[in-house]
This record gives C-alpha cells, sequence and structure tokens, in this order.
C-alpha cells in the first residue's frame, strides 16, 4: 500500500507542475457547473408558468410532478448540462493517465522505477488512482457547487428537486468514478503502447466517445436518461471497468516496454 | 553472488545473450566489456529481473532469477544507462521516492547519507532537471544504493560525463569495493575497466574470455621487457635470446625488447648478461599493453 501511495504522490507532484494539467483539472468543472447555474438564473426570469400540456411532447417527458412549464424547459436544458458531469470524469484524467507511462518512457525514468520491487499491479494501481481521484474530486466539486447554486437560484421547490434527484446523485457519484476508472485503464493502456505522449493523449480521447453519444442521443430524443438506465449503466461500467483493469495489466508487458521502446 | 548457466535471451530470431556460463565472487569487482550491440545491457537486464530469460538458468545474491525476481529487485542495485530522474522533482524527493519504493527503514536517513557522501547535499532542493550530467549520474548513483545493496550492477557509469566527474565515479566504486560489495560494471571505458576489475569477461553475445586484466595481457601478449641501452646492437640481443627463459629479443632504436613469462625472476639474470657483454644499460620497464590492445585483439578474432 505504501508503493502505491509513493506512485500517487510521485504523479501528483509531477503533473501538477504542468499547469495545462491543472487547469484541464479545474476549468472543465467549473465551466460546466457554472454555465447551467447561469442559464437557470437567465430562464428563471422568464414568463413561462403555464401548465406543462401547452409544452411539445419532447419536453413533456421531462416535467415531473409539481413542475410549471417554465420549469421543466429549465430542467430540459439544465439536464442535458448534467450530462456533461459524467464527461468530467472521462476527459480529466486523460491528461493525466496518458502521460503516465508514455512520459517515464521519454524521460528513461521507467527502467529505474521497474527495477525496484515494485509489483505491476501495485505500479498501476498508483497511476490509476492518481488520474482518478483528481478527476473524481473535480466531478464532485463541480457538481457539489451546481448543487448549492441551483438551490439558491430556484429557492428549492420541484426544480431543484428534480436536478438533485436521485439518478443525478447515481450518475454523478456512482457512474462517474466509474467512467474515470474506464477512461483511466483505456488511456493507460494506450499509453503502454505509444511512443509520444501527445499521441496518447489523443488516442485516449477517443473513449468520451460513447459518452457524447448519450448526450445527443438525449438531445435528438432518442431515449431519456432515467435512474433505471443509470442503474444499467453502472453495472455495465463495474464489468467493463473489471475487464479493462485486467487487460491494462496484462497489456503491461515490462520486457517488451523496455526492449522495445526506443 | 553471482552464477549463471547457459543464460541465453532471444528477441525473435536475433540472439542478444548465448549460453552465458558466469561466476561473480562476493566482493568482486566484476568488468563486463563488449562492443556496442554485444548483449551487455540485455545480460545486466536479466540478472535484475527485468527481462526473462530465454532459456538458462541464473542466481542473484541467492535468488533465482525469473523465479524470485521481487526479492532479486529488493536486493540489487542498478545503474542504468540514462540516469531516468524525475527532472521536475528536487534531487532529495527523487530518492525519496525511491528510498520508499524499496521499502528503506530510514529513508530520510539514507537519502541524506548518500546526498552528503555524493556531495549534492546543498543541492538537494534543486530540480534534478537543473544537475548537469555528472550531477544526474551522481544522483543516480545514491539512488541504486539507497537500499544498501550488497550487488550493484553499473551500466556504463561514466559514459558522457567529464573526466572530473569520471574520477569522481571512480573513487566512488573504489570506496564500494572497500566496503565488500560485489560490483557488476558494464563499460566501454577499457581504462575504467583496468583500472576498477579485479576480472573482466569480454563478451559478444557470447563470452569470450574471463580473466583478470593482468592475466589477459600475459596470455595474448606475453610480458614484455623494455631494457634502454646506449650502445644497443645485434650481438646484445643474440646474448640475451640465448638465456633458456627469453622467448623472444630484438632491438628496435636503441632499446632492446625481450619477452618472456617472469621479468622478477628473471630480469637481473638479463642485466648480468647485457653488463657482461658491455652494455651501458639507461633505465628498464615492463612494457604494457593496455586493455585496450587486448580487447581489440579478442574481438577482432572473435
Amino acid at each position: 500500500m505504501n508503493k502505491i501511495k509513493t506512485i500517487i504522490r510521485k504523479e501528483w507532484a509531477e503533473v501538477f507542475k504542468k499547469r495545462m494539467v491543472l487547469f484541464s483539472v479545474i476549468f472543465l468543472p467549473l465551466f460546466l457547473s457554472v454555465l447551467p447555474l447561469i442559464i437557470l438564473s437567465t430562464m428563471g426570469g422568464s414568463n413561462v408558468n403555464a401548465a406543462t400540456a401547452d409544452l411539445p411532447a419532447q419536453f413533456q417527458q421531462f416535467c415531473k410532478a409539481g413542475m410549471t412549464s417554465g420549469e421543466c424547459m429549465q430542467y430540459y436544458i439544465v439536464s442535458e448540462f448534467l450530462i456533461m458531469f459524467m464527461l468530467i470524469p472521462l476527459f480529466v484524467p486523460v491528461n493525466i493517465a496518458a502521460y503516465s507511462i508514455v512520459g517515464e518512457k521519454t524521460t528513461r525514468s521507467l527502467e529505474p522505477l521497474l527495477a525496484t520491487p515494485i509489483t505491476t499491479s501495485e505500479l498501476l494501481a498508483g497511476k490509476n488512482l492518481a488520474s482518478v481521484i483528481p478527476a473524481v474530486i473535480a466531478t464532485w466539486a463541480g457538481f457539489a457547487i451546481f448543487a448549492v447554486g441551483s438551490l439558491i437560484i430556484t429557492g428549492g421547490g420541484a426544480l431543484a428537486a428534480a436536478l438533485l434527484d436521485p439518478m443525478w446523485l447515481l450518475a454523478v457519484l456512482v457512474a462517474g468514478p466509474l467512467m474515470a476508472v474506464l477512461s483511466v485503464n483505456f488511456s493507460i493502456m494506450v499509453s503502454s503502447r505509444v511512443n509520444d505522449p501527445r499521441v496518447a493523449e489523443q488516442l485516449s480521447a477517443v473513449i468520451i466517445l460513447p459518452i457524447l453519444a448519450i448526450f445527443f442521443g438525449q438531445i435528438a430524443g432518442l431515449f431519456v436518461l432515467n435512474s433505471a438506465l443509470i442503474l444499467v449503466m453502472c453495472l455495465v461500467l463495474v464489468l467493463v471497468d473489471i475487464l479493462m483493469v485486467y487487460f491494462a495489466v496484462r497489456l503491461f508487458q515490462r520486457e517488451t516496454i523496455l526492449t522495445r521502446w526506443k | 553472488m553471482i552464477n549463471t548457466e547457459n543464460l541465453s535471451k532471444n528477441f525473435n530470431q536475433t540472439v542478444a545473450v548465448e549460453n552465458l556460463t558466469l561466476h561473480v565472487d562476493e566482493g568482486e569487482v566484476f568488468g563486463f566489456l563488449g562492443p556496442n550491440g554485444a548483449g551487455k545491457t540485455t545480460t545486466v537486464r536479466m540478472l535484475t529481473s527485468l527481462i526473462a530469460p530465454t532459456s538458462g538458468s541464473a542466481v542473484v545474491n541467492g535468488y533465482q532469477v525469473g523465479q524470485q525476481d521481487t526479492e532479486i529487485r529488493r536486493t540489487v542495485g542498478i545503474l542504468t544507462e540514462t540516469p531516468g530522474m524525475y527532472d521536475n522533482l528536487s534531487a532529495e524527493y527523487n530518492l525519496e521516492i525511491y528510498a520508499s519504493l524499496y521499502e528503506v527503514k530510514d529513508p530520510k536517513g539514507q537519502v541524506e547519507k548518500y546526498l552528503r557522501m555524493l556531495g549534492l547535499w546543498d543541492r538537494r532542493r534543486d530540480e534534478a532537471g537543473m544537475f548537469s550530467k555528472g550531477m544526474k549520474q551522481k544522483l543516480a548513483i545514491a539512488r541504486a544504493l539507497l537500499h544498501e545493496p550488497r550487488i550493484l550492477f553499473l551500466d556504463e557509469p561514466t559514459a558522457a560525463l567529464d573526466p572530473e566527474a569520471s574520477h569522481l565515479v571512480h573513487d566512488f566504486i573504489t570506496d564500494l569495493r572497500k566496503e565488500g560489495r560485489t560490483i557488476f560494471l558494464c563499460t566501454h571505458n577499457l581504462d575504467e575497466a583496468d583500472r576498477l576489475c579485479d576480472r573482466v569477461g569480454v563478451f559478444k553475445t557470447h563470452l569470450l574470455v574471463v580473466d583478470s586484466p593482468a592475466n589477459l595481457r600475459s596470455q595474448l601478449f606475453g610480458r614484455r621487457v623494455v631494457f634502454h641501452l646506449l650502445n644497443s646492437n645485434e650481438t646484445m640481443a643474440s646474448i640475451v635470446k640465448a638465456l633458456p627463459f627469453v622467448h623472444d629479443a630484438k632491438v628496435v632504436e636503441n632499446k632492446l625488447l625481450v619477452s618472456l613469462d617472469d621479468p622478477e625472476a628473471h630480469n637481473p639474470e638479463i642485466i648480468r648478461a647485457l653488463v657482461g657483454a658491455g652494455a651501458d644499460i639507461q633505465f628498464v620497464g615492463e612494457l604494457r599493453h593496455s586493455l585496450e590492445d587486448v580487447y581489440l585483439q579478442l574481438v577482432k578474432n572473435a
């Protein structure tokens, strides 16, 4: 466990000296928590308070009990941003994780590191956690800002209850970390196989595509996120994460990394 | 300390190391010499359990390579070909990371001990990236020693260092030897190997020869003594050549070159013979072949 902690501390000490990484960890969650608050705040002044029956069908399915049509529209728009909170744990760790192996390669620090009695599992656990923890903290902090802000702006009530209902809590508190694990292990796999940190970063970003599909799918009205769907997503993510961790360890071949990297 | 038996490593169809059988004693400084691409680094990587052998066996510090790899890594120190420090972390923190990974009991104390020993204590808070090549190399040596390994693998420890930094590293290796540590030294620097090593192995995919530098010289070139004479001539060469223990004697300019096995025992008799023949002897000395001569001869014949 001490070795894992050492790797985590080392990764953070190294990676957070890079301003771009620090910026990406702080800026995106902050942006995605403030933007929906601005929308809530500006839309709150509109006079759309008629009964929900007047709304087009695609908006009505978002309405919860006790909401006015204006609140339904607010909820519809802001909920699209809430999906973005599932994007943060995918996006944020990519910068850290993509650098983790290939960065060691470019500085030629991997060989002395692998010469220590650290096991592959300990090394990858350290690198995993070093990327996952900041992503999860950034996501949760961003959501906390959004939650407090939305309560203040809406003054509580049906809209605030809808925005902070268990479905979104499940999405942010459970699905988010699981997505971070997925993203990090994918990045580590890519990072173990390529020679350039920029290539690693670009390839690792591919993992964002499935979440973008959810985002655009909901906008296009193909489906509506609900608690059951998020729960299924969490269960699938657990299985996928287990497979990703397994393959990340399997693909991390010390010998190949040491002898084929030039 | 280190025993290998027919140790081999192939990378696909390429044979990197072939049937290496070697024994290195405790407290010995063993020089592993060979041209680029000879398989020296591959051998070190196998012996430090970084990569697995294709066939054969090796025991390092009592542990079997391929079966007790974590134990081997825990008990040996390695200086890799490039220092591989974390450039944007301080020298002190670089070492603290490794002290923790090697489970050193008193990490702070060990870090301080080696930073002081290698003259880096005053620069401990500087980022390693700001260090010169020599300082980085010293830092890497400190890293290899933090857990007090009894066996140390040094891969090109003075490559790209200036003479002053090389000298410091040589002195440090000499000190480590005095502490009784076993040192496996891969080097291109034959003068370095000559000065530091008890024995050297000349290697080119397979082991060509293992012996002390002095014995290798003697085996390949014999021993030669040079007599500086004021009045050397072929007659004197003939007189010396007639002595039963002399293999050869020839005159080159004013010098008489004599090949023989045991100069310490037979030089006085040669001097008596020369003086008796009227020779005026100015100096007597042994003509030493460098280890480079030995190495080039061996590699050329391989």
